[in-house]
């Protein structure tokens, strides 16, 4: 139920007031409104949730956890090496 | 697609599971909160993957599950009324209420809508004037900052014969009951990931201190929750219960402010009953007096409603995390999704639901009865 989708921002524009915007989920466009996400730019990525943004996805914490997995490949490499 | 395939890459996934597994000296217990968790966890095997030490629970997490069968009854109650044009999400059709489901009383005439946004229902009701149309505002926090909006946009836009019928339900209070509970198990938490994206991270702060459980804000794709349970386990192995972020990409530790303001402004928390839990204080949200044009509750009249829960089921033992699908006589043979007993096995996202999905009703059918035959 709590399905958040990452999508990219295409097009933004105001309809009755509110940021609206389109965006594109690997091909499949959608319209999302983009109210509480006021400083999103066109290419920026959003999590969207029930045709709403919910939060812009941070691109440098995204890559955290694949630092994370270069660390502990190395420190597995290093436990394996014969002494 | 990115952000989402990067996180399900195999090898990445056992070096997790691997580095988990150096970690544990003890068994512990560890409870994913959000549905949408459970079903990756058991789409993925996620929970086959992790040393015998750790078990994972399957929380409360899924909006639909908990909605209590006496607002299920009521929703369909007004979905019947004459020149009502009921709006929900897909999850709820099949849900079954003490006679029927919304499919069927949409085959017997009702006009029952299927929207992919609230706001596609306040676009319904400028559509049509002269029809009373009703959204069935289910979910978390979540889904609060859409379901809000609608209602705030419809008031804005005058449109007067639009409104919800509110079933929310809350996170925190929810977990502090779980862990208040004598019979608790659980010793750490996954963390909602999407309900922290809007509520951020400080609600859990006196829940990890007051009960000392690591509280880790996860997401929902292999490699989050394999994370997750890591830096779960890693607290836990050093004695240590804190609030932590896992989903730091989606999640800021003060949550979306814009979205919080808008939801102060629409609810009021309120006390709600939870299927298969039962009443939990200060665990909803119900619609501000100023938007009281826009409550379905008291624009509908519904005769007083009384329900029946089947005596077999434990889905209430299996939300508190106390027991499993398999530990229960009626899964997978007189409940399954089409035939659903009980508040697991009513949407995709409940933790009985998942396991008959993946196939985990004819293992342990395998298990116990057939028969062990000598391979020749």
């Amino acid at each position: 139920m709590c399905l958040g989708i990452p999508g990219k921002v295409t097009e933004t524009y105001r309809e009755h007031d509110v940021l609206m915007g389109k965006v594109d989920f690997g091909g499949v466009f959608k319209r999302v409104c983009l109210e509480h996400v006021p400083e999103v730019q066109i290419g920026e990525y959003v999590l969207v949730h029930v045709g709403f943004a919910l939060t812009r996805i941070d691109e440098a914490e995204a890559t955290r956890v694949f630092a994370l997995l270069k660390e502990l490949d190395q420190l597995g490499e290093l436990e394996e090496a014969p002494p | 697609m990115k952000f989402v395939d990067e996180y399900r890459d195999g090898s990445a996934a056992r070096t997790l599971a691997d580095t988990i597994a150096r970690t544990v000296t003890r068994p512990w217990t560890i409870m994913e909160v959000c549905g949408g968790q459970t079903h990756t966890i058991v789409k993925y095997g996620i929970d086959r993957l992790l040393p015998k030490e750790v078990e994972l629970v399957h929380g409360p997490g899924c909006p639909v599950c908990v909605t209590s069968l006496e607002m299920i009854d009521r929703a369909h109650a007004i979905a019947s009324w004459p020149g009502v044009i009921f709006c929900s999400f897909g999850d709820m059709l099949r849900v079954p209420g003490s006679r029927a489901d919304l499919l069927q009383l949409k085959s017997q005439g009702a006009d029952i809508r299927v929207v992919y946004s609230p706001l596609d229902a306040v676009n319904l009701a400028a559509a049509h004037p002269n029809r009373k149309v009703v959204f069935f505002a289910i979910g978390f926090e979540t889904t609060a900052p859409p379901n809000a909006m609608a209602v705030w946009l419809a008031r804005k836009r005058k449109l007067r014969n639009f409104s919800v019928l509110v079933s929310h339900v809350l996170v925190p209070p929810m977990m502090t009951a779980l862990l208040s509970a004598p019979d608790n198990r659980v010793q750490g938490f996954l963390g909602a990931g999407h309900v922290c994206t809007v509520m951020g991270l400080s609600e859990y702060v006196p829940i990890a201190k007051q009960f000392g459980v690591p509280i880790v804000a996860t997401g929902f794709e292999p490699l989050d929750l394999l994370e997750g349970i890591l830096r779960t386990v890693q607290q836990l192995e050093e004695g240590r219960g804190e609030v932590e972020n896992q989903y730091a990409r989606a999640v800021r530790p003060e949550g979306n402010p814009a979205s919080r303001q808008l939801i102060a402004d629409v609810f009021e928390v309120c006390d709600r009953k939870w299927r298969g839990v039962g009443l939990i204080s200060q665990s909803g949200f119900a619609l501000r007096e100023e938007y009281r044009d826009h409550d379905a509750e008291r624009l509908f009249e519904v005769d007083h409603i009384e329900t029946h829960e089947s005596s077999v089921c434990i889905s209430g033992q299996i939300l508190k995390g106390l027991k499993k699908p398999h530990d229960c006589p009626a899964f997978g043979k007189e409940c399954s999704p089409q035939t659903p007993l009980g508040a697991t096995m009513v949407s995709s996202e409940g933790a009985c639901a998942a396991y008959f999905a993946y196939g985990r009703h004819l293992e342990s059918r395998t298990a116990r009865e057939l028969p062990l035959v000598p391979v020749v």
